[in-house]
């Protein structure tokens, strides 16, 4: 696994980071902007969202048709979204056609025409996508949980609400836009089939002369429910539950990861053994790891017939606590064996690269090389793992349930 | 890059492209069998058999069959479809070895009692997580309509009372009438050694029993028609339709996909200016599904219940103008530069290439290297497209509609 990661800071704060894959035919970018959620004002929920729909609809002088049309005749495959903490704007496309996309794309980010005439329709798209949410159960529930466990403004969901859309104004999305959309902790990673110079060449041409304006800090407020039920009407009954764990960079990460990943990595784990394999209880259940710059959490999710919802908590809140006493080495050996396959099979994706160093860079201000995790994978043993899990063991949960019928939590675990 | 092929003394054939430059491993068995062999009684018996190849073997329970999978740390997984079944494992070239065995010994399981039992409770669950989630049946029930009483109509899961009907001895017989290794393939992809693999194939496979089995690929009568389901706790309304479209082995379906591609791809398409970039709809936009003797294209419509039948109506309007002026130059050469780039992008992943061949070979008894996949495509000519509009008119379609809506305008 020999890997370079190149890196490089401009003036005006934007990183650049860059993984060449000479093997590959393809090449990726990602920009991550700090124009997240936790950035909406609370009564226009959903800006940053709607933000990101207009800026997509025409810059540089292109309409929203040219700039579509353009970025598919050069085999872009995209994605765009908004996290808590970014707006993203990823593609993947053959490597010959990296300069021209990377700048379409410096277009959108410092001259998107955010059309007033078209303030209408992507209104509509985002409170279509609202509505759409609605008829999700299991997407439902855990935007609940995030909410109810990690709290404002990390914890919320970035799509807002019907309510909060309709107080957004056109002026509101230009200034979110001229607000975020900024160089200072923007992250630009490119990895595939690239050429480094070039490319710090093309990019301090497109973004070197981008103007930085400092951002406001959010606004941090934690309102906990222990335990909430939302009735639905729906044939199973959602269960989600969350605990609190370390953040992503913590020195312990790792081993918070490794013990999630014998709850939940695999067809061995213990969580789908114990609740679906033995018990027939769910057919969809997992837990993973949530964290932002200085908190983590484990959020867990089943999906059960309401009959058995009851049983399915119980069994999975046995699980959880379970694990405090600690991990077996052969279920260590499982997890080592699936996470360094993950590892080296991501060489096989310029897309998977190009995504993992922007967020390695945003946790951590570096990138960690597959060399580097790699070793500290072979590192992790059992008594690192259990040690973790003595001081941090699994505790005051909080659960969200949705379905038919309120459940039984037991007294002293939430 | 290089193809390799052979067939073992029981009939088992063995496809792989073998690529030195790869870092995985991808293996598969595809099994001609799914929703379509399958009588009223079996409804839903591919898919619980799927299910069940992971209970165990004579050789491993099903908790050896889980946990040697992740031994090996594995990406593995299953689906079932109308007409195939299919097991694959994406592993590290140092465990081709010990994949084959798995996969080879999860292809003759010993279906037990009690593990049927429970897993039929999973499958179970399944049925009921499908019935929370959008588009409520939608799919099932145009696939239903559409095609009638031919086999292709037949719901993969299968329902609550087909499933829970289902015996260990009912499924055994199944398996003992689709399961020969002459309906079955092994295919690999990535870093693969050919002739270690024909060697442990061989091992674990070269004794199976070879059997004949038959399918019923009669000619398909599509059906036209409308209906609606009303479901008031739904928020938004969703609109399934089929129109007939080119079969698996048609040359057509190059044409086929770029039509739908230009008409109504999710992104920068004639559905998309018109349903979804102006907010009118959630999601709208249509793909082709190709199968033996018969073949569909598929819209997908999601938006606010007020909306749908304008929105429906805006489709038909689409559809009708596509029939009677055609497509451009320039939008078929979008769509060309589009599919292009996406099978390229594709072809990079062992796990992703493995389901290109395997697929190609099943369905075509034929191999395409990424050259010639995306060359298919960039042959597709104008007139071929128009010849599709002619051959296969969109406007002649099945609609299912699941919602809150209780009455659609334009529609009784």
């Amino acid at each position: 696994m020999s890997q370079i990661v190149h890196t490089h800071r401009f003036e005006n704060g934007l990183v650049l980071l860059a993984e060449p894959m000479d093997w590959l035919e393809s090449a990726a970018f990602t920009f991550l902007l700090p124009a997240g959620c936790s950035r909406d004002p609370a009564e226009k929920l959903g800006l940053g969202n709607f933000v990101c729909e207009m800026a997509q609809r025409g810059a540089g002088g292109r309409s929203s048709r040219e700039f579509v049309d353009a970025l598919e005749n050069l085999g872009v495959d995209r994605a765009s979204g908004v996290s808590n903490t970014h707006a993203s704007y990823a593609g993947a496309m053959p490597a010959a056609n990296l300069d021209d996309a990377l700048a379409i794309y410096a277009d959108l980010l410092r001259r998107a025409e955010l059309p007033a005439g078209q303030f209408n329709e992507a209104l509509q798209v985002c409170l279509q996508e609202v509505r759409a949410a609605e008829d999700d159960p299991a997407q439902k529930v855990m935007q609940q949980l995030r909410l109810q466990h990690v709290g404002e403004p990390w914890g919320r969901s970035s799509q807002g609400t019907e309510l909060t859309l309709v107080e957004i104004e056109m002026d509101d999305i230009r200034r979110q836009y001229d607000l975020t959309y900024r160089p200072g902790d923007t992250i630009l990673s490119v990895a595939g089939n690239i050429d480094w110079p070039r490319v710090q060449v093309i990019v301090e041409h497109l973004l070197g002369d981008w103007e930085p304006l400092d951002a406001e800090p959010v606004t941090e407020a934690v309102t906990r429910d222990r335990y909430l039920h939302l009735p639905h009407d729906s044939s199973q009954t959602h269960v989600a539950v969350a605990y609190d764990s370390v953040p992503y960079g913590h020195r312990e990460y790792y081993q918070a990861r490794g013990a999630v990943g014998v709850l939940s990595d695999g067809m061995s784990s213990r969580l789908f053994t114990e609740i679906r394999e033995r018990r027939g209880l769910c057919y969809t259940v997992y837990a993973t790891m949530h964290s932002t710059r200085d908190r983590g959490a484990v959020l867990c999710y089943a999906g059960t017939s309401t009959d058995r919802a009851q049983q399915t908590l119980d069994v999975m809140l046995a699980e959880l606590q379970r694990l405090a006493q600690g991990i077996e080495p052969d279920e260590l050996d499982r997890l080592k064996a699936r996470v360094k396959s993950s590892l080296i099979m991501q060489q096989e994706s310029s897309r998977g690269r190009s995504a993992s160093i922007a967020a390695d860079w945003y946790y951590l201000e570096r990138v960690q090389t597959l060399e580097e995790l790699s070793r500290i994978i072979d590192e992790l043993t059992c008594d690192t793992i259990n040690e973790h899990l003595a001081q941090n063991a699994p505790r005051e949960f909080t659960v969200v349930t949705l379905g038919k019928q309120e459940l039984e939590v037991p007294l002293g675990v939430s | 890059m290089e193809f390799r092929e052979t067939t073992l003394a029981d009939g088992l054939e063995i496809v792989a492209e073998c690529n030195d430059r790869a870092y995985a491993t991808g293996l598969a068995f595809f099994v001609n069998t799914g929703a379509r062999d399958e009588s009223d009684e079996l409804s839903g018996v591919s898919h619980f058999l799927e299910h069940m190849a992971f209970k165990g073997t004579p050789r491993r329970s099903a908790d050896d069959v889980n946990r040697e999978l992740d031994e090996i740390g594995s990406h593995s997984n299953a689906f079932t479809s109308e007409e195939r079944t299919v097991y694959y494992a994406t592993v590290l070239p140092e465990y081709q070895d010990r994949a084959v065995d798995l996969l080879s010994d999860i292809m003759r399981p010993s279906l037990r009692e009690e593990d049927f039992s429970t897993e039929k409770q999973v499958i179970i669950e399944e049925i009921y997580k499908y019935d929370d989630s959008p588009p409520f049946g939608a799919h099932e029930k145009c696939m239903e309509t559409h095609f009638g009483s031919h086999p292709l109509g037949r719901n993969i899961l299968g329902t609550i009372e087909s499933v829970s009907g289902l015996t260990p001895k009912g499924m055994q017989t199944y398996f003992e009438h689709r399961y020969s290794p002459s309906n079955m393939t092994l295919v690999a992809a990535g870093r693969v050694d050919f002739d270690r693999l024909v060697e442990e194939v061989n091992r674990w496979c070269g004794q199976w029993q070879d059997f004949a089995t038959e399918r019923n690929v009669g000619p398909a009568e599509s059906h036209t028609g409308f209906e609606l389901i009303t479901k008031d706790k739904a928020v938004q309304q969703y609109v399934v339709q089929i129109a007939r479209g080119p079969h698996s082995t048609d040359p057509a379906r190059y044409a086929a996909r770029l039509l739908a591609t230009v008409l109504a791809d999710d992104s920068g398409s004639r559905f998309y200016w018109d349903l979804v970039e102006t907010g009118r709809a959630e999601y709208a936009a249509m793909g082709t599904h190709e199968f033996q003797g018969a073949g569909i294209f598929m819209t997908y419509l999601c938006c606010e219940p007020q909306l749908a039948a304008d929105n429906l109506q805006r489709i038909h309007v689409l559809l009708a103008k596509a029939q009677s002026k055609g497509v451009t130059a320039a939008e078929l050469l979008q769509a060309q530069n589009k599919i292009c780039a996406q099978i390229v992008l594709a072809s990079e992943r062992s796990s992703h290439r493995l389901f290109s061949v395997g697929g190609a070979w099943t369905q075509q008894r034929e191999y395409r290297t990424v050259k010639e996949g995306v060359d298919a495509y960039r042959a597709v000519t104008l007139n071929d497209l128009h010849a599709i509009l002619e051959e296969y008119p969109l406007t002649d379609n099945t609609t299912v509609a699941v919602g809150p809506l209780e009455q659609f305008a334009n529609h009784a």
